[in-house]
C-alpha cells in the first residue's frame, strides 16, 4: 500500500478510538467539572459496561442485534445505578473532599476489578456485532489517463466502526443538548458555578452529583458497549480508557466540554497514526509527559481559558 | 521526660526486630526481611505525605529508580554490590530532586496527577527499553553477584539482618527529622502552608527537601529490594507500586514515626493470608484503602495517638 492510503487506514482506526474515547472522556470530565473529584474508577465502570454487555449478549438468543442492543440500554443503566450507590454510600460520606475522593476511588477501583476477576474470571471474551459488512474504500489516483479511482487491498472498514462513531457523535449531541437547553443541564451548570450558591436557592446539590456521577458511569459504560464487538470484555481493560481519559480531560481543559471533545478527536487521531509509524509504547511515553507538563505549565489545558 | 519515653520506644521496636530473628521459625523470617525493606519505603513515603501533606502518586518511580539504577549496574556494568546500591540511591535522589522541581510548581489534585503521570511515563520507559531491562519479566541477579564484602546477601540470615539495617537506618533518620526544626516546619506546611510562608520560611526549599529525602529513602529500599531478593522487573515501577505505600501508611497511620511498619505488616500478612483464599487478593487492599478513608482516615497508631498516647512522634 502507497503512503496516503495507510494514513487514511490509520484515521479511520483512530476515529474510531476518538469517538469511543471523546465518550468516556466526557464522563469523567462531568464529574470533574460539577463535583471537583477526580474518579480514578472510572475505567472500571468502561470495563464493568463491557463485561455487562457480555452477559446481556449471552442471555439472549437470537439474532446478535437482539442481544447488543439490550446491553446498549441495560449496561448504562446498570453502571449508573452502581455509581449513584457508591456515591451516596462512600463520596457523599467523605463530604467530596477531593485528595480522600482519589483514595476512596482507587479502593473502589481495586474493588470492581477484583469482583470481576472472582465472577467474571480472567479470559477475555467477545460480544458479537449487531452488523458487520465490510466496506472497501477507494482511492484517487493522478494516472495517464487523468484522475481515476481505484481500491487499494487492504483498505476498508467496517460498517459497525462508522456506526460506532455516529452513535457516538450522536450521544454527545445529546449531552449537549442535556446542558445547554434542559433543566437538568441548567441544575448541573448552577451547581458547577458556585455550590454554595446553588444550596442557597434551593437546589438539591447532594441528589445533582449522585445524578452527575451515575451519567459519568453511564456514559463510561456505554462507551464499553459500543466498542466491545471490536475489542474483547476483559476484567482489566478499564487501565487504558483510564489513562487515555485522564490525557484528554487534562489536555481538554479540566471540566471544559468542547475543549474534552476536541482533545479525544486530537488524541484519538494521533493516536492512531502515531502507532502506526512508530513503538505504541514510545507513543504512550510521550502522551504522558506531555500530560504531565500541561498541568505544570499550562493548568487550563491547551484549549481552556485562564480561570479565576 | 517525654523524649526518653519516645526513644525507649521506636528503638524497643528495633531490638524486638533483632531479636526475633532468633525466636521466629524459618517461614517468618523470610517474610519479615520483605516486609522490614517495604517498611522503609514507606518511611520514605510517610515523610512527602504523612509529615508535609503532600500526596503523591508516583512513588513507584523513585523505587524502581533505586532498583535498576543497582540492578543495571550488577546486570550491565559489572558493578558490585556496594556502588551498585549507592548509583541506586543517587539515581533515586536525581529522579525524585527533578520531579520535585516540576511537580511542586502544582499543589492538591493537580500533584497527585503529575506524580501519577511522570511515574507512568517512568514504567513505559522501563517496558520501551526492553533490550536491556527486559521488561515485564525481569531480570535475576544472580547468587554470585550479591556477595557484599564476603557476605551471601541471598543467605536467610544475612538478608534478615540486612533488611533490618536497612529498615533501622531509615526508621531512625524519620524519627531524628521530625524532631528537627526542619521536620516541625514540614509539620507545620502541612497544617497551614500559607501562614508558614508569612513567618518568612522558605516553603518551596522545604518542600524540596522532603521530597528528595522521600524518594531517597524510597529509591534506598528498592536497591535493596533487588539485591536482597535478587529480582529486578517492571511491576515493581507500575502504579500498583504507588499505591502500596500510600494504603501502607494510611493503615499504619500518617504523620506517625511508627505508623508505616505497623500498616505494611498488617497489610502484607492480611494478603499473605487471603491470597491463599483467593486469586483477587487485590480487593483486600481495595476494600481496606474505602473502609479507611471512611472510618479511619488516620490509621491504626493516629487513632492510638489520638485517643491515648499524645506524646507519640
Amino acid at each position: 500500500m502507497e503512503l496516503g492510503p495507510y494514513i487514511l487506514l490509520a484515521s479511520l482506526e483512530g476515529a474510531v478510538t476518538a469517538a469511543v474515547l471523546a465518550l468516556t472522556a466526557v464522563g469523567l470530565s462531568l464529574v470533574f467539572g460539577v463535583m471537583r473529584v477526580v474518579n480514578i474508577a472510572h475505567g472500571e465502570f468502561f470495563m464493568l459496561g463491557a463485561v455487562i454487555a457480555w452477559y446481556v449478549a449471552n442471555a439472549l438468543s437470537g439474532h446478535p442485534a437482539i442481544g447488543f442492543f439490550a446491553a446498549l440500554l441495560i449496561a448504562p443503566l446498570l453502571v449508573g445505578a452502581l455509581a449513584v450507590a457508591a456515591d451516596m454510600t462512600i463520596l457523599k460520606r467523605l463530604d467530596y473532599d477531593p485528595e480522600r475522593t482519589i483514595v476512596a476511588t482507587i479502593g473502589l477501583l481495586y474493588i470492581l476489578q477484583q469482583l470481576t476477576l472472582m465472577t467474571y474470571g480472567p479470559e477475555a471474551r467477545p460480544v458479537e456485532a449487531p452488523f458487520n459488512t465490510r466496506i472497501a474504500l477507494p482511492w484517487v489516483e493522478w494516472g495517464e489517463s487523468g484522475l481515476s479511482f481505484y481500491y487499494p487491498w487492504g483498505l476498508s472498514t467496517t460498517s459497525y466502526k462508522l456506526a460506532v462513531i455516529a452513535a457516538a457523535a450522536f450521544v454527545l449531541l445529546g449531552v449537549w443538548a442535556m446542558m445547554a437547553r434542559t433543566k437538568l443541564g441548567l441544575v448541573m451548570r448552577a451547581t458547577q458555578a458556585d455550590r454554595d450558591m446553588a444550596l442557597a436557592f434551593g437546589i438539591p446539590v447532594e441528589r445533582v452529583y449522585a445524578m452527575v456521577f451515575g451519567i459519568g458511569a453511564g456514559l463510561a459504560a456505554l462507551a464499553a458497549v459500543l466498542i466491545v464487538p471490536i475489542q474483547q470484555a476483559h476484567y482489566l481493560m478499564g487501565a487504558d480508557p483510564l489513562l487515555l481519559s485522564f490525557i484528554v480531560v487534562i489536555i481538554g481543559g479540566l471540566g471544559s466540554l468542547p475543549g474534552t471533545v476536541v482533545a479525544a478527536i486530537l488524541i484519538g487521531l494521533s493516536d492512531g497514526i502515531i502507532s502506526v509509524f512508530f513503538s505504541p509504547t514510545l507513543a504512550k511515553i510521550l502522551a504522558t509527559l506531555l500530560v504531565g507538563l500541561v498541568l505544570v505549565f499550562r493548568p487550563q489545558g491547551l484549549f481552556g481559558a485562564r480561570a479565576a | 521526660m517525654s523524649g526518653a519515653r519516645v526513644l525507649t520506644l521506636h528503638l524497643g521496636l528495633l531490638v524486638l526486630l533483632f531479636a526475633l530473628h532468633f525466636v521466629l521459625p524459618a517461614y517468618h523470617h523470610g517474610n519479615l526481611a520483605r516486609i522490614m525493606v517495604l517498611a522503609a519505603y514507606a518511611v520514605g513515603y510517610n515523610i512527602l505525605f504523612g509529615y508535609t501533606g503532600l500526596l503523591s502518586l508516583g512513588h513507584a518511580l523513585f523505587f524502581a529508580a533505586g532498583m535498576y539504577g543497582l540492578g543495571l549496574m550488577i546486570q550491565h556494568g559489572g558493578a558490585t554490590p556496594a556502588p551498585a546500591f549507592m548509583v541506586g540511591v543517587l539515581a533515586g535522589a536525581v529522579v525524585a530532586g527533578l520531579l520535585a522541581l516540576l511537580a511542586l510548581r502544582t499543589t492538591g489534585v493537580a500533584f497527585m496527577i503529575v506524580t501519577l503521570m511522570f511515574a507512568q511515563a517512568g514504567y513505559l520507559t522501563i517496558l520501551y527499553f526492553g533490550e536491556w531491562t527486559r521488561g515485564d519479566e525481569g531480570f535475576v541477579i544472580q547468587q554470585a553477584q550479591r556477595l557484599l564484602w564476603g557476605i551471601d546477601l541471598s543467605q536467610p540470615t544475612a538478608r534478615y539482618f540486612a533488611a533490618w539495617a536497612l529498615f533501622s537506618t531509615a526508621f531512625l533518620v524519620s524519627l531524628w527529622l521530625v524532631r528537627r526544626p526542619f521536620g516541625r516546619t514540614l509539620i507545620a506546611i502541612r497544617e497551614n502552608e500559607e501562614r508558614v510562608r508569612m513567618l518568612g520560611y522558605d516553603t518551596h526549599a522545604h518542600k524540596l527537601g522532603a521530597m528528595v529525602i522521600s524518594g531517597t529513602i524510597a529509591a534506598a529500599a528498592g536497591a535493596a529490594y533487588g539485591l536482597l531478593f535478587g529480582y529486578a522487573g517492571a511491576s515493581f515501577a507500575s502504579v500498583q507500586y504507588s499505591i502500596f505505600p500510600l494504603l501502607w501508611v494510611l493503615l499504619g497511620g500518617a504523620g506517625t514515626v511508627l505508623g508505616p511498619f505497623v500498616g505494611t505488616l498488617f497489610m502484607f500478612y492480611l494478603i499473605d493470608l487471603s491470597s491463599g483464599i483467593t486469586s483477587a487478593y487485590m480487593l483486600i487492599a481495595g476494600v481496606t484503602l474505602v473502609l479507611l478513608t471512611l472510618f479511619a482516615p488516620q490509621g491504626l497508631v493516629g487513632e492510638l495517638r489520638a485517643r491515648a498516647f499524645r506524646w507519640l512522634p
